[in-house]
């Protein structure tokens, strides 16, 4: 391990990113050209990755980062070792072709910038996420793929469905994210372990630590979600909606791939308990199995491969699950196969769509003339899925069924060899389907027009093909610059990946013959097998992707119901709640702190004191005895003005000042603001409703005289009032201490408040025009039937 | 409330209460006054006159939106503080000048300019709320 001249790794980490903000503009300037010079920044950035292969052959491991928050211990760091040098390497290799294959498939499209720019933001994001070495940077990287997906799943967003699957993966996928950011800080907290190298090097930690089992299940929870395990696997085949470069990219070897790459990752910190190969294999066994048997339930390509993924994510989970050596090698050949053939499978699934107009398998037929060299990547793509030699979909195969036989005890084996050879042999259907239909028999009546797609969307899909056959032809090669690097250190110091396309004689061969006899099989029933399924599943009726739209309706009702009880839009409701917490307030600390105020001797007054007491205490009367609420509202001013009076007598005379105008201002408002309420002259509630709120008022009241009572009688600690009569004049010039504090000493708080008044009384102007611009489109509505009955 | 008598009198009272707003205003360094109750005073003058004469008449006098006087009177408290960071001081920090003239010392600072802006501010806001709610009861 050793860090590294870091700013050549995260220039390439950045160049998606850079990438991403001139998209637009060079697809404006460049027109069909755009791929092309877009394409070259993951071609750069692949290449400077595969600079290092040499060093990561050599099991280094290139640690490059910065402290990011170091307040909390979060670094931005990142992690090239031979795991994350493979996953990118897929990443930017496809990545290079799935923007050659977008700058053929969305050439007549207006959006096609922004398309560029969303996928390259996402392949920076996924990028990010196989490097990085921080749980935090691992975090964010990942809700950013999440992001990134459902701005591509939305793309074509004035549709309802594309709308719908973007939520539905972002919700399905950020949530698992969510559930995986909980389980890292549970590792940060418990162990003080916070990267990848660290748990790595420790990986008893978390164990020792007592929280194996919620670590466990809560990152496993993010791992499922993004890899679409059953029952989470419902976002995959809605998120279809993309625009077919988005699903060749995202569900071949990326984001549907991230889950993997986390299992991966974290089979050395986590994996080989009872828990881990338990959970996998069962979770993966049976998406594996359900996800292929609902693939050939579809009529539309990409549906169909969507499936299959689903299908061939349960059988990567499946083989970290059961963990041996064996079975980690399965893992990791399968993911290269799949990532080849599945990419290609879905480009050609684009260019069907492209060429002939249509993707439902029931129309399409005998395109094999028109489109060879579409139906050549297809045939290479099928074959890979199905793992016919010499592709290197065949080795992965052998290398699963060996994995299989050798899991642990025989019944475990068989029922997993079972599970992999039934899952294999139906995506062998599916896949057949996909390459077979539409190319062979007679070419229907509505496809006369069908023709070849353009040099960008066939290189990708054949250029894929051919990587997987060149592949496994020099299978030595591939294994000792990906394949080998890839295994965890702890396996391959044993045993290295060795597997090539010679003669080898076994129960993986045969039950590979095996696979292949059942999938052509399937495949020759698979129309009656279509409606079959479908008729199971119109019976069951209840799946999944239902389940999530009863979710979301049930979350919305409830934020609903929580509103309207917190907001029901009534202003004495508010007014009420705003008193009551108040008063509660009030009373309960005077109460719980024992601060209840000593009964105050009384003071004794001047005559005229006693007048004004009077006029107040008759003013309170007037309020009360008020038979129209104007004359209540006037009679609280004349509360209001005894009480400045008092303050005059008291020796406050700035007090008093502002509490005259304050009164007048209140007053005249409040009276305006009446009339415009078009409430009854008089209050005729019943007595039930207005003894409540005069209990509301006595209560308040009383609340706020016994707090003031019990404040005074606290002792004053005179040292700020001191500072201010010391230095008011000295200082700041003035013998108005009141004013000086306001405009000098605390300056600062009355810029504050007067930004609220400014504040408070632009939102009273846009209230008011609120209302009339309201009133205005009633009385509009009112109009109409009006006139209507005056013609009548 | 367009009685002959309020509405000959409202504008001679309306500008004795003005001339007693700025009066409170600059007095109150060192009496009861200051900014926030010569506000008040102005917009109280203001809300007369408008009962006198209409909102629209109110309107044109003042040329500009009320809010605008508001907004003006924020910005200028913000400056006045903002002065003292270019003269070397903290935020806020009163600067103070004792020029001689008309015969005297005439004391000018920057907390001054302060407590004009919360003078403006305060009539603005006000005089805002009530021409709306006023132009409404004239509907």
């Amino acid at each position: 391990m050793r860090a590294v001249d870091s700013q050549l790794f995260f220039l390439t980490i950045a160049l998606p990113f850079i990438a991403a903000i001139v998209a637009p503009t060079v697809t404006r300037f460049m027109k069909g050209y755009a791929g092309y010079v877009l394409a070259l920044f993951p071609i750069a950035a692949f290449a400077s990755i595969f600079a290092v292969s040499e060093q990561i052959q050599g099991r280094e491991i290139l640690l490059f980062g910065f402290d990011w928050i170091p307040s909390f211990g979060v670094r931005f760091s990142f992690r090239l070792d031979g795991l994350s040098y493979g996953f990118a390497l897929l990443i930017l290799g496809i990545g290079a072709l799935v923007i050659l294959y977008a700058g053929g498939y969305l050439a007549k499209s207006v959006r096609q910038g922004r398309f560029f720019a969303f996928i390259l933001i996402f392949m920076g994001a996924m990028l990010g996420l196989v490097l990085s070495d921080d749980l935090i940077t691992l975090f964010v990287f990942w809700e950013l793929t999440s992001i990134a997906s459902f701005l591509l799943i939305g793309f074509e967003h004035e549709r309802e469905a594309a709308r719908r699957g973007a939520i539905q993966a972002l919700v399905i996928t950020g949530g698992g994210g969510l559930a995986m950011l909980a389980g890292f800080i549970l590792i940060r907290e418990a162990t003080g372990l916070s990267s990848m190298s660290e748990l790595i090097d420790e990986p008893g930690a978390i164990a020792a630590a007592g929280v194996y089992a919620p670590v466990l299940l809560l990152v496993l929870l993010g791992a499922f979600t993004k890899s679409a395990q059953m029952p989470f696997h419902v976002w995959l085949p809605n998120a279809m909606e993309a625009p077919t470069p988005a699903s060749a990219y995202l569900h071949s070897a990326t984001m549907v791939k991230a889950g993997v790459y986390l299992l991966l990752r974290l089979f050395p910190v986590l994996g080989g308990t009872a828990m881990w190969s338990t959970i996998l294999p069962v979770m993966g066994g049976i998406t594996l199995v359900v996800g292929a048997i609902l693939a050939l339930r579809q009529a539309d390509l990409k549906l169909m491969l969507a499936y299959t993924t689903i299908a061939s994510l349960g059988l990567l989970v499946m083989l970290i699950g059961i963990g041996s050596e064996i079975a980690i090698e399965a893992a990791i050949l399968y993911f290269i196969a799949h990532a080849l053939a599945k990419a290609g499978l879905f480009m050609v699934a684009g260019s069907i769509d492209h060429g002939a107009g249509t993707r439902d398998v029931r129309a399409l037929g005998g395109l094999a003339r028109t489109m060879p060299i579409t139906f050549a990547a297809a045939l290479l793509g099928a074959a890979a899925m199905g793992g016919l030699p010499p592709l290197f979909g065949f080795l992965a195969k052998e290398e699963v069924y060996a994995a299989t036989v050798e899991a642990g005890g025989w019944v475990p084996s068989t029922i997993l060899t079972i599970v992999a050879v039934t899952g294999n042999a139906l995506m062998f259907a599916a896949a057949l389907v996909v390459a077979l239909k539409p190319f062979l028999g007679q070419l229907p009546s509505g496809l006369r027009r069908a023709h070849e797609t353009t040099f960008l969307v066939w290189i990708g899909p054949l250029t894929l093909g051919l990587v997987g056959l060149v592949a496994a032809l020099f299978s030595d090669v591939t294994h000792r610059i990906v394949s080998n690097p890839m295994a965890p250190p702890s396996l391959t110091d044993t045993a290295a990946i060795t597997i090539g396309l010679g003669l080898h004689l076994g129960p993986a061969l045969y039950l590979s013959l095996v696979t292949v006899a059942l999938g052509f099989g399937l495949y020759w029933y698979s129309v009656p097998l279509r409606s079959r399924i479908a008729k199971a599943l119109t019976a069951i009726g209840w799946g999944p992707d239902r389940g999530f739209d009863q979710g979301m309706r049930g979350l919305i009702k409830a934020s609903a119901y929580v509103t309207n009880l917190l907001q029901p839009g009534r202003l004495d409701y508010y007014m009420r709640m705003t008193f009551i917490v108040v008063i509660s307030v009030l009373w309960i600390s005077m109460i719980y702190a024992g601060a209840l105020p000593q009964v105050p001797s009384f003071p004794r007054l001047f005559f005229y004191e006693w007048i004004v007491l009077a006029i107040l205490v008759l003013g309170l009367l007037a309020v009360a005895n008020a038979t129209t609420r104007l004359a209540a509202v006037v009679s609280l001013g004349i509360q209001g003005l005894a009480t400045a009076l008092l303050f005059l007598l008291l020796g406050a005379p700035d007090l008093s000042f502002t509490q005259f105008m304050v009164e007048i201002l209140s007053v005249a408002i409040l009276a305006l603001v009446m009339t415009r309420l078009r409430l009854m002259p008089a209050d005729q509630r019943p007595w039930r409703e207005v003894v409540p709120e005069m209990a509301i008022a006595i209560l308040g009241g009383l609340g706020f005289a016994l707090f003031l009572i019990t404040v005074s009688q606290t002792e004053f600690d005179s040292s700020v009032s001191d500072f201010f009569i010391r230095y008011s004049y000295v200082i700041a010039h003035g013998r108005n201490i009141v004013n000086v504090i306001l405009v000098d000493f605390r300056a600062v708080d009355t810029l504050g408040e007067i930004a609220v008044v400014l504040t408070t009384g632009a939102a009273v102007l846009a209230l008011v025009r609120i209302r009339v611009s309201k009133k205005d489109r009633h009385a509009g509505k009112k109009r109409k039937p009006r006139t209507a009955g005056g013609a009548s | 409330m367009r009685t002959v008598i309020f509405r000959v009198v409202a504008p001679f009272l309306t500008s004795l209460m003005f001339l007693f707003s700025l009066f409170v205003l600059l007095r109150g360094h060192n009496e009861p006054g200051g900014g926030f109750i010569g506000g008040l005073i102005a917009a109280s003058a203001i809300a007369v006159y408008g009962m006198a004469v209409g909102v629209e008449a109110v309107r044109r006098a003042l040329f500009f939106h009320p809010i605008v006087y508001a907004a003006f009177g924020l910005v200028m408290s913000a400056l006045a503080g903002i002065v003292s960071i270019f003269a070397g001081f903290q935020f806020m920090t009163g600067l103070w000048a004792f020029p001689e003239a008309l015969g005297g010392e005439v004391p000018i600072s920057t907390t001054l300019f302060f407590d004009v802006g919360v003078y403006l501010v305060v009539v603005g806001a006000i005089v805002a709320i009530a021409l709306s709610l006023e132009e409404r009861y004239s509907n």
